[in-house]
């Protein structure tokens, strides 16, 4: 290809950008906005998948009936996600066994939140209402994404997210109302959930390279920071309700700002989980393979059914 | 990792409507497919139809061919309504 021809195809994307309408799978792209993309997608998807352990592990124990059916139900929903999201991925040409292989060698990166314990019921609560109500901030942003298959799966992910976040809020409310037993148990829940949340949304914008050249490709329509503050703004008022308190000796609401102002995040508390020394890192990853290993079999035999299937078709027609 | 083929699903969310491109999975055969994209996009009964295609077998016109190949529409306005000359107020 021709110099004249690359900057006819930059000049062509820059003006889809520009008119605010989707990049689609076949078209021409700068190579940094593919690998990018498949970075920001993979590991999306990678939180979806790995999401699921954190609240996979109260499934049988959760308390009624009612309750039990709601966090299957979410779980599955994650599990969607997941591969929603990988299959927007494997439309920028990576493989979806590249990706697992990625992710069970350690190699990709998931949210860190879920490198968290579970310890009580009220964390499947505050699961729901901190850490679904964060991705929600988030995803409904990335509904403008500028890749097509991006923001398509958001879209959908979006309508599936909202009875996630308000499943938890429910537990959270209930726990609040109840005996004091419970409602320590929820405040407990929250003073362990609130900070990791805040930090789902990454880095402060001064400290992200990565994300400016993000926000000039719309792959990311708003900052970090950005996100981060609306999702405090709407909470605290939420926790308010709950009669809950959220654990920041700093919260205060700015009047002028018209946003509450909250305390320092502790950043290396992020990066020590970040880089394997969270409670659940290993845990995790073990999870990950031991349900790829166990499910190998299934795999290898719908592959043996399919080629004898195939074999006996033209076998009959010969 | 053994990997299964890519299918390319389509569902009718209602009577009436076309089927529409939602997604993609992977699968052994057409039929595991129809299952696992049931259980992946109508878990709320967003369809009524689904079909699955083998991504492998789909054409598609490529981006770097547009320009000649859709440029034969490019010229011909005549097949507008616009294009024709009519009295406004008898409402053609
Ligand atoms: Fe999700
Ligand atoms: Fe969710």
């Amino acid at each position: 290809m021709d110099q004249n021809s690359v900057s006819n195809d930059q000049a062509r994307f820059d003006q889809i950008i520009d008119a605010e309408e989707k990049i689609e799978p076949r078209d021409w792209m700068p190579e940094k906005y593919r690998l990018n993309l498949i970075r920001q997608i993979s590991q999306h998807a990678h939180s979806e998948v790995v999401g699921q352990l954190p609240e996979g592990n109260w499934i049988g124990r959760a308390p009624t009936l009612r309750r039990k059916a709601t966090l299957l139900a979410k779980v599955q929903d994650e599990a969607g996600h997941g591969l929603y999201l990988y299959s927007a991925a494997e439309t920028l040409g990576e493989s979806r066994e590249k990706m697992m292989d990625d992710l069970l060698s350690g190699k990709a990166k998931y949210a860190t939140i879920f490198n968290y314990p579970t310890l009580t019921w009220a964390d499947v609560g505050a699961i729901g209402w901190l850490v679904d109500g964060a991705a929600i901030v988030n995803q409904i942003s990335l509904c403008q994404t500028s890749y097509g298959p991006y923001a398509r799966a958001m879209v959908r992910i979006c309508k599936e997210e909202s009875f996630h976040m308000r499943q938890g809020f429910e537990i959270m409310q209930v726990l609040s109302n109840g005996s004091h037993a419970q409602k320590s148990m929820a405040q407990d829940a929250l003073n362990r959930w609130w900070w990791p949340t805040l930090m789902m949304f990454g880095p402060h914008d001064s400290d992200s390279a990565h994300s400016q050249q993000s926000m000039k490709w719309k792959i990311k329509r708003q900052s970090n920071d950005e996100l981060r503050q609306k999702f405090v703004d709407q909470t605290v008022e939420q926790a308010k309700h709950l009669g809950l308190t959220i654990p920041d000796e700093d919260l205060k609401w700015n009047s002028e700002r018209s946003h509450y102002e909250f305390g320092a995040i502790d950043w290396d508390e992020f990066q020590r989980v970040v880089k394997g020394g969270g409670l659940c890192n290993r845990g995790r990853l073990h999870a990950r393979r031991r349900a790829d290993e166990e499910g190998g079999w299934v795999r290898d035999a719908l592959i043996a059914y399919e080629e004898k299937r195939c074999k006996k078709d033209t076998g009959e027609a010969a | 990792m053994n990997l299964l083929p890519l299918w390319e699903v389509f569902i009718r969310t209602r009577r009436g409507l076309d089927h529409k491109h939602i997604g993609s999975l992977h699968a052994a055969d057409g039929a595991q497919a129809l299952q696992a994209a049931r259980d992946t996009y109508t878990r709320r009964q967003e369809g009524v139809s689904i079909w699955v295609v083998e991504a492998s077998k789909i054409h598609a016109s490529q981006f770097e061919d547009n320009a000649s190949f859709f440029e034969p529409a490019e010229d011909k306005v005549y097949r507008h309504p616009t294009f024709y000359d009519v009295p406004d107020e008898l409402n053609l």
